[in-house]
């Protein structure tokens, strides 16, 4: 029973009942969000890491850094890149292989986040112009799906960087020589991913995975610090009004603060 | 990924960048006015084996779009038992961008094909055809900016052409924010070095956003008066689409009544 | 009485046609109480009925439809067939061979062979499953000789016209033998190929020009005109 991804139509309907009027199945209110437990820095290997479960969701994040040529038309600054995978054992729906469509559109909205709202100072990740910089890789990776992938990366990919060292060192005739000592990798701003699945009209924020099942289309809205968008992407076969996209952002807003004050602790 | 294997170099430079992209009379390096779309031409029914086809210029955008079908889906496993699949490859032409874009899909294409084939699925009946697939191919053949904005319009017509029942025709167009100002229709010079790029597709006929995106930095104002642009873009672009489906046969009866 | 377009005005998927206690016709569609368009074409309306005569649209099956076809594939059980439709046809070993019929002794391709043309009857269809043809009534079978022409199905009913005047003058003025298939394919059949030509054209015209009237007229002139042309030559 609980291997196939459809959902019984008995409980589609329940779920889709329960919604117009308010409420959803695990007794949450429309705009709430699930427990979100947060651990930092479990992997040593790793320069920074972070595992957050958002109810029964549970996503991993590993950051590394390495050394590489800067793209030329930005030659004084660092890269960033980020890759996720929906790994086999997270769902019986994932297949192993390369990235699919969805483990990419979830790399690049995580991405666009981070890169957008300019939270890692890549300026100050140059060792030399147009030769050396620093690249951060940032691995998303799908240990359990159980709804709302993107909020829960995005989370677990601030509070990684967040959690991210680098090592201190020193430029000797073009080569960097490692000292002791960390630094701390230059961080910003703290952009918030929100998600919504719109299901009969009705909009709710962090959908559970049977909720995916049923909704009609998707919505995350991406704000960073100061309450700017800097990302949005629009998913699923469905469509939107735009007074429920406003509606969206307004609540968006709101919720991104709360989620900020769990990952960016101080 | 940064590391490049070989290293290459363009031969033809392209020309230097402009030292500001809107002057102070707000007009844009392009002529226009912030408000104001770029030259559009549509063509329907342009290729001869698709099913259906049309093509869109727009701006320096030169963007192919084909469908096929509704057929019997290779393979078989990817039917579904009540609904045709509807599948949509965005592809980019390697001589179609300044650096040559290797023809091995890239995770843009990759992203902008699920996107594209979302925002054209609400559109189409897909429930009268169980058991088979339409496919939509988007082939960029030159590329300026908005150019995932054009394929819907141009992917959209193709379906119609191809007499696929549809609820509604699907058009799309950007806005953002460069230099401070909001902008609509923006070209590739102007996303790079913009403040934000927000992509939009609607149904018009039902006021409704099947594709949304952005990137960027905007208040929560002012993505509400871009996408406004956006929409109001879209709703130059959707009178042109229905012009160009109905010419085909305008013109026959003209030839006519001669 | 909101009906928002005249007769024969072309419209395009998504256009409002008529609200209030209107019923939906061919394509078009029906969405809280509002009849819309679902594909290009002219409007037209029968009392309270609304629809569309669409401009292009891909033949859709239909059980008792008489169609041309062409084998594509010789399986255990019977052909399969196509039909220029969405689904391949199948037409049945049992139901060419009348008596019991064993897969290994039988020799399917020396019945049917892949690339022969057939003109069957679809006898089944449903969403569950590929539409089923038969040979069994007169007239239908292997085409042996003709030249086959694709129209967009939806021309069909313009192309027989009215009691079935528009074909019935291409047959006198060309002596062809028209054979026409639901599915938009015609088989012609003539005494000489420049006759066979003379009816290809006419067809061409009558699919270009449908939604123009006093087509019958232009028809018929075009084609006396054209067999003074080769009289001359």
């Amino acid at each position: 029973m609980t291997s196939s991804p459809i959902v019984a139509r008995v409980k589609q309907k329940r779920i889709v009942e329960l919604v117009s009027s308010g409420k959803r199945l695990d007794g949450r209110g429309l705009t709430d969000y699930r427990e979100v437990q947060l651990e930092a820095g479990a992997i040593e290997r790793a320069e920074g890491s972070a595992r957050l479960r958002l109810g029964k969701t549970e996503v991993m994040v590993g950051t590394k850094i390495e050394v590489g040529e800067p793209f030329p038309d930005v030659p004084n600054e660092g890269v960033l890149t980020v890759n996720a995978e929906l790994v086999p054992l997270a769902s019986p729906t994932f297949e192993p292989g390369p990235p699919n469509e969805n483990a990419i559109e979830l790399a690049r909205v995580v991405d666009r986040g981070i890169r957008e709202s300019k939270a890692i100072e890549l300026e100050k990740l140059c060792v030399k112009p147009g030769k050396k910089v620093f690249i951060v890789f940032v691995d998303v990776y799908v240990l359990n799906h159980d709804g709302n992938l993107i909020d829960a990366s995005a989370m677990a990919a601030l509070a990684a960087l967040l959690n991210t060292k680098m090592s201190n060192y020193e430029l000797e005739e073009e080569k960097i020589k490692v000292k002791p000592g960390y630094t701390p990798l230059p961080i910003r701003n703290y952009p918030i991913a929100v998600t919504f699945a719109k299901i009969n009209d009705k909009l709710i924020v962090d959908p559970w995975l049977e909720e995916e099942q049923v909704m009609d289309a998707r919505l995350t809205i991406t704000l960073d610090k100061d309450g700017k968008i800097c990302a949005i992407q629009k998913g699923g076969y469905g469509y939107f009004t735009i007074q429920q996209i406003l509606e969206a952002t307004k609540i968006a807003r709101e919720k991104s603060e709360a989620l900020r004050k769990l990952v960016v602790k101080g | 990924m940064p590391k490049r294997k070989t290293k290459r170099k363009r031969l033809n430079i392209p020309q230097k960048k402009p030292e500001k992209l809107i002057d102070k009379n707000d007009v844009r390096i392009d002529g226009r006015k912030l408000n104001e779309l770029r030259p559009v031409k549509i063509e329907v029914g342009v290729l001869g084996n698709a099913d259906g086809s049309a093509y869109i210029e727009q701006g320096k955008n030169k963007i192919l779009a084909a469908v096929y079908g509704p057929k019997e889906v290779h393979p078989r496993h990817l039917a579904l038992p009540d609904r045709a699949v509807l599948r949509c490859r965005y592809h980019m032409a390697p001589f179609s961008v300044d650096e040559r874009k290797s023809p091995a899909p890239s995770r843009r294409e990759v992203e902008l094909s699920k996107v594209i084939r979302e925002s054209l699925e609400p559109s189409v009946f897909v429930e009268y055809y169980p058991r088979t697939s339409v496919d939509v191919f988007i082939e960029v053949l030159q590329a300026d900016g908005g150019t995932r904005c054009a394929g819907i319009t141009v992917a959209s017509l193709a379906l119609a052409d191809a007499g696929i029942p549809m609820r509604d025709l699907v058009v799309a167009c950007a806005a953002g924010k460069v230099e401070g100002r909001l902008v609509l229709d923006l070209i590739d010079l102007e996303d790079k070095a913009g403040e934000a790029d927000v992509p939009l597709a609607l149904m018009p006929n039902f006021d409704a956003i099947t594709l949304l995106q952005m990137d960027g930095s905007l208040t929560i104002d002012e993505f509400e008066k871009v996408v406004n642009l956006a929409l109001d873009g879209c709703k130059q672009i959707c009178a042109l689409q229905k012009e160009t489906l109905k010419s085909k046969y305008v013109a026959v009866k003209e030839a006519m009544e001669e | 009485m909101p009906l928002f377009y005249e007769k024969r005005q072309l419209v395009t998927p998504g256009d409002l046609l008529a609200e209030d206690n209107y019923i939906a016709g061919d394509n078009t569609y029906e969405d809280n109480g509002k009849i819309y368009a679902s594909r290009v074409g002219l409007i037209d309306y029968e009392v309270r009925k609304v629809y569309v005569v669409a401009l292009k649209a891909f033949y859709v099956p239909f059980v008792g439809d008489t169609v041309i076809g062409k084998i594509v594939e010789v399986g255990t059980g019977g052909w399969m067939v196509d039909i220029n439709a969405p689904y391949l046809a199948m037409l049945r070993a049992s139901d060419v061979i009348d008596r019991p019929f064993k897969p290994r002794t039988s020799d399917l391709p020396s019945i049917f062979d892949v690339g022969d043309l057939i003109i069957a009857k679809i006898f089944a269809y449903d969403r569950t499953r590929d539409p089923l043809l038969t040979i069994r009534e007169p007239g239908l079978g292997k085409i042996m000789r003709g030249q086959l022409v694709e129209i967009t199905p939806t021309k069909i009913p313009r192309l027989i016209g009215r009691k079935g005047s528009m074909i019935s003058t291409i047959k006198k003025e060309t002596a062809c033998q028209v054979t026409i298939g639901q599915n938009g394919l015609l088989l012609i059949s003539g005494k000489t190929p420049e006759d066979e030509r003379l009816a290809v054209m006419a067809i061409h015209k009558v699919e270009e020009e449908s939604h123009t009237s006093g087509l019958t007229d232009r028809v018929t002139e075009m084609l006396r005109k054209e067999k003074e042309g080769v009289e001359h030559a």
